[in-house]
C-alpha cells in the first residue's frame, strides 16, 4: 500500500516538475504545448526517473521542434535543474480592439442633410488618405500614424505566382489517366470523356529581410507593421527576418494575429535594436543558416534597408550574389530612395545593386504598395528596365516532363 | 499505450541499450539517439530527425531495418508527391483489360451480363491494386518505413501523412478500411530547406542530428572503412573538423569524411599530406567558392596535415 501511494506521489512529482519546466520554456519562446508536455510525461514512464540525462534527452525529444528551440531548452534545463529559475517576463496584456470609431445616430430630422455631411466626411477622409498614402512615415502626426496602421492591416504580399509540381483537375492540360478510366469503366469501358488535369499555380514564398539599425529606426515600425499584414494573409508563408547586431528570425513571433502583440513578441526576440548593421556579414549568415538551405531557394526576397553598411562593402556585394544566385527575386526597398537627391552613393548600396532585380522605395504607404506589386510580379513601367536582366540565370522554371 | 511494446527487439530495456544495438549494427550512435529510437518504438511514435545533410539521417532508418530484422519501405518525397505515388494507385490498363475479357466471353457465351454489381466488384478487387510505400508499410509488420526528405513535399501532402501517421489507419473507398495493428517504425527525416509544419512534429519524436565529435566521427570511419589506415583516419577526421569550423558555404558532413578517406585510400595514401588534400579536395568541397577558400588556407596548418612531401 504505502509502496503505492509513494509511486503514485512520485509520479506526481514529476509531472509537476514537468509542468514548471514547460512554463519556464514557454516562457523563452518554445511552444511546449499541453499534448507535447503529455507525450513527455508517457516518455518518462518508460526511462530511469533519476537520470537527469535521460530527463534531458525525453524532454528535448517532445518538447522542441527547431534547432532554435534546442538552445533555448539547454538554457532553461540547466537553469531549472540548477534552482535557477530565468527570468520569466511578463506577457504584455491584450491591448483593447478598436471596435467602433464613432456612433452616429440615425437621422430623425434632415436625413438629407445628415447623408450630404456623412458623403463629404466620406470624401474627406479618402482626400486625407490620398494625401497619407504619399507622405513620408516618418513625418506622420500620431493620429495619421494610427491611420496608417490601420491601413496597412488591409495590406498583403504574395509573392510572384508559380506552377507548381501538384496536379490539379483542369479544362485543358494533360489527360488525367485516373478520373478518365474511372468514367470509362462505370460506362461500361466505352471511351468517354477525356478528363485533364494540369500543374496548379501557388504564389511564391517571400522572404523579408528588414533592417533594424538606428539609421532605419524610424521606419522599422511601420515596416514591421508590413511585414505583420503580408505575412498573416497569404498562403505560402512569408517569412522574415530582422538584421541589426544580430540575425533574428522572427517568423514565429509574428504569427500573433494582433499587429501590438506580434511586435510586442518581436521586440523581445530581438535583441539588438537600433544597433550597427553589418549587412554583408548579416546576410552571409542568413544565407548560410538559412536560405542556402532552400528558405531562399526560387521565392521572393525583400531586403528592407537603407544600404548603410557599417562593414565591408565587397562582403555585401558578394553575398548579395550569392543571394541572387538562389533567389527566383531579390528585391531591395530603401526608404532614403523617396527622398528628393537620393542617388545610391553609400558603399554598401552601391555594391548590392547590380544584383538586385528590382529597387524600390519604401517610405511611404504607396512606396509600399508599388513594393507589393513589384514582389507578386505585376511592375509597373515607372519601374524601370525588366526585370531579370541579367541573362545568365533564367527563372528556374521546372522542366516539362509526363506523368 | 500502457501495452509492451511490441517491436522493441527482448532484452532491451533502456536506451543504453539500444544504443549498444545500434551500434552492433554498424551505427554509432550517441544517447540522445538512443533514446529518440528507443522511445520511438516503445511508444510506436514516428521519429523526425533533422540535421544538416550527410550526418546519417537516412542511415538510421537502414540500421533500425538491420536491426529489427524488417524490409525497409523508403518514400522519396518530391513537390508534387499525391496519394496515386504514395499510396495506393489502381491498375487502369488490366481494369480494362479485365473489362473486354468479360464481354468477350459473355459474347462467346451468347448471354448477356446477368450480375453488373459483381462485375464492378471484380473490377475494384485487390488484385487490380497497387500499393504504394505508405500501404506497404502498414500492410507488412514488421516493417520501417522510411519518409525520406519530407521538406521536399509541399504542404498539401505534409497534412496528408499527418493523417495517416497519427492513427496508420487509411480507407480505399472501393475496398474499405486497412489499418495496421502494429504500426511500422516510422523515420521522417528532413533537410530543412522549410520548416515542417508544426503539427507533424507534433505527432513525432523530434531529434536534431548534429556532427560528431572527433572522437566518434574517427570510430564512425574506422568502423565503416577498416582497410583505412589509423593515423590517416585521425588526420582526415581533424581536417575535416577544421573545415567545419572554416566559414564555408557547405560545411562537410561525414557522409563527405567517409568519400574523402575511401578517395585517399584509393589513392594508396597512408598519410594525408597538403598535396594529397589539394588533389582530392573535390571529394570533400562541393563548392566552388570553398575550393577556392580552401585553397587561401594553408593545408599544413590543418591540424594532422603533413607538409607536402616535395616541400
Amino acid at each position: 500500500m504505502s509502496t503505492e501511494a509513494d509511486t503514485a506521489s512520485a509520479s506526481h512529482d514529476a509531472i509537476a516538475t514537468v509542468v514548471g519546466l514547460a512554463a519556464a520554456l514557454r516562457a523563452v519562446g518554445v511552444p511546449a504545448t499541453t499534448d507535447r508536455v503529455q507525450q513527455l510525461v508517457a516518455c518518462l514512464d518508460r526511462l530511469d526517473p533519476s537520470s537527469r540525462e535521460q530527463m534531458y534527452w525525453a524532454g528535448r525529444l517532445t518538447l522542441c521542434s527547431t534547432p532554435d528551440d534546442i538552445r533555448r531548452y539547454d538554457r532553461v534545463f540547466a537553469a531549472y535543474f540548477a534552482g535557477a529559475l530565468p527570468h520569466v517576463e511578463e506577457r504584455p496584456s491584450r491591448p483593447r480592439r478598436r471596435r467602433i470609431e464613432r456612433v452616429t445616430g440615425a437621422g430623425d430630422s434632415a436625413e438629407g442633410q445628415e447623408m450630404q455631411a456623412e458623403a463629404e466626411t466620406r470624401e474627406l477622409q479618402a482626400s486625407t488618405h490620398e494625401l497619407l498614402r504619399h507622405k513620408d512615415v516618418t513625418t506622420l502626426t500620431p493620429e495619421e500614424r494610427a491611420e496608417l496602421q490601420r491601413l496597412l492591416e488591409a495590406f498583403w504580399l504574395p509573392g510572384q505566382f508559380r506552377r507548381t509540381r501538384r496536379l490539379a483537375p483542369a479544362r485543358r492540360g494533360r489527360l488525367d489517366p485516373q478520373r478518365t478510366v474511372r468514367e470509362m469503366l462505370q460506362s461500361a469501358g466505352e471511351p468517354s470523356r477525356l478528363r485533364y488535369r494540369d500543374r496548379r499555380f501557388r504564389p511564391r514564398r517571400v522572404v523579408l529581410l528588414l533592417d533594424v539599425s538606428g539609421s532605419m529606426g524610424a521606419y522599422a515600425d511601420v515596416l514591421l507593421r508590413f511585414a505583420h499584414a503580408a505575412r498573416r494573409r497569404v498562403q505560402a508563408p512569408t517569412e522574415v527576418f530582422t538584421m541589426g547586431t544580430r540575425l533574428t528570425r522572427v517568423t514565429r513571433e509574428m504569427g500573433h494575429r494582433e499587429p501590438d502583440l506580434a511586435l510586442a513578441a518581436v521586440s523581445r526576440a530581438v535583441p539588438d535594436w537600433e544597433g550597427g548593421t553589418r549587412l554583408g556579414e548579416k546576410l552571409r549568415e542568413f544565407l548560410h543558416e538559412w536560405g542556402q538551405r532552400g528558405l531562399a531557394r526560387s521565392s521572393v526576397v525583400v531586403v528592407l534597408s537603407d544600404g548603410l553598411e557599417r562593414g565591408d562593402a565587397t562582403l555585401l556585394g558578394e553575398q548579395m550574389a550569392r543571394l541572387s544566385r538562389l533567389a527566383f527575386r531579390v528585391v531591395w526597398a530603401n526608404p532614403r530612395k523617396g527622398h528628393p537627391g537620393y542617388a545610391p552613393l553609400a558603399a554598401g548600396m552601391a555594391a548590392a545593386l547590380p544584383h538586385v532585380d528590382a529597387f524600390c522605395d519604401g517610405h511611404s504607404l504607396a512606396a509600399l504598395e508599388r513594393l507589393a506589386a513589384t514582389v507578386v510580379g505585376a511592375v509597373n513601367a515607372a519601374q524601370g528596365p525588366p526585370l531579370r536582366a541579367r541573362g545568365a540565370a533564367p527563372p528556374p522554371r521546372p522542366a516539362q516532363h509526363g506523368g | 499505450m500502457s501495452q509492451p511494446a511490441g517491436l522493441l527487439p527482448e532484452g532491451m530495456t533502456s536506451p543504453h541499450d539500444f544504443v549498444e544495438a545500434l551500434e552492433r549494427h554498424g551505427y554509432l550512435a550517441d544517447l540522445g539517439l538512443g533514446t529518440a529510437c528507443y522511445l520511438g518504438l516503445t511508444l510506436s511514435r514516428p521519429l523526425f530527425l533533422e540535421g544538416e545533410p550527410g550526418v546519417g539521417k537516412t542511415e538510421v532508418a537502414k540500421t533500425l531495418a538491420r536491426l529489427l530484422q524488417a524490409p525497409l519501405i523508403r518514400m522519396q518525397c518530391y513537390e508534387g508527391i499525391d496519394v496515386s505515388q504514395a499510396l495506393y494507385d489502381w491498375d487502369f490498363p488490366r481494369q480494362l483489360l479485365h473489362l473486354r475479357s468479360i464481354e468477350t466471353v459473355a459474347g462467346i457465351g451468347g448471354g448477356k451480363w446477368t450480375d453488373v454489381d459483381s462485375v464492378e466488384g471484380e473490377l475494384y478487387d485487390r488484385r487490380f491494386l497497387i500499393p504504394r510505400p505508405l500501404l506497404q508499410a502498414l500492410e507488412t509488420t514488421p516493417s520501417v518505413l522510411l519518409v525520406d526528405e519530407v521538406d521536399r513535399a509541399d504542404d498539401e501532402f505534409e497534412a496528408f501523412l499527418l493523417e495517416v501517421l497519427s492513427d496508420f489507419t487509411v480507407s480505399i473507398p472501393e475496398i474499405g478500411t486497412v489499418h495496421a495493428d502494429t504500426p511500422p517504425v516510422v523515420v521522417v527525416t528532413s533537410n530543412r530547406t522549410r520548416e515542417v509544419h508544426d503539427a507533424l512534429k507534433r505527432r513525432c519524436l523530434y531529434h536534431w542530428l548534429d556532427h560528431p565529435s572527433f572522437d566518434r566521427e574517427v570510430a564512425i570511419v574506422r568502423m565503416r572503412l577498416p582497410h583505412a589506415s589509423e593515423r590517416l583516419t585521425e588526420q582526415v577526421t581533424a581536417a575535416v573538423q577544421a573545415l567545419r569550423e572554416a566559414d564555408l558555404v557547405k560545411p562537410p558532413g561525414v557522409a563527405e569524411t567517409l568519400d574523402w578517406t575511401q578517395a585517399l585510400v584509393a589513392l594508396g595514401a597512408e598519410e594525408l599530406d597538403a598535396e594529397l588534400m589539394a588533389l582530392t579536395l573535390g571529394s570533400v568541397l562541393k563548392y566552388h567558392e570553398d575550393q577556392e577558400r580552401a585553397r587561401t588556407l594553408d593545408f599544413a596548418t590543418l591540424p594532422g596535415v603533413q607538409p607536402a612531401a616535395g616541400r
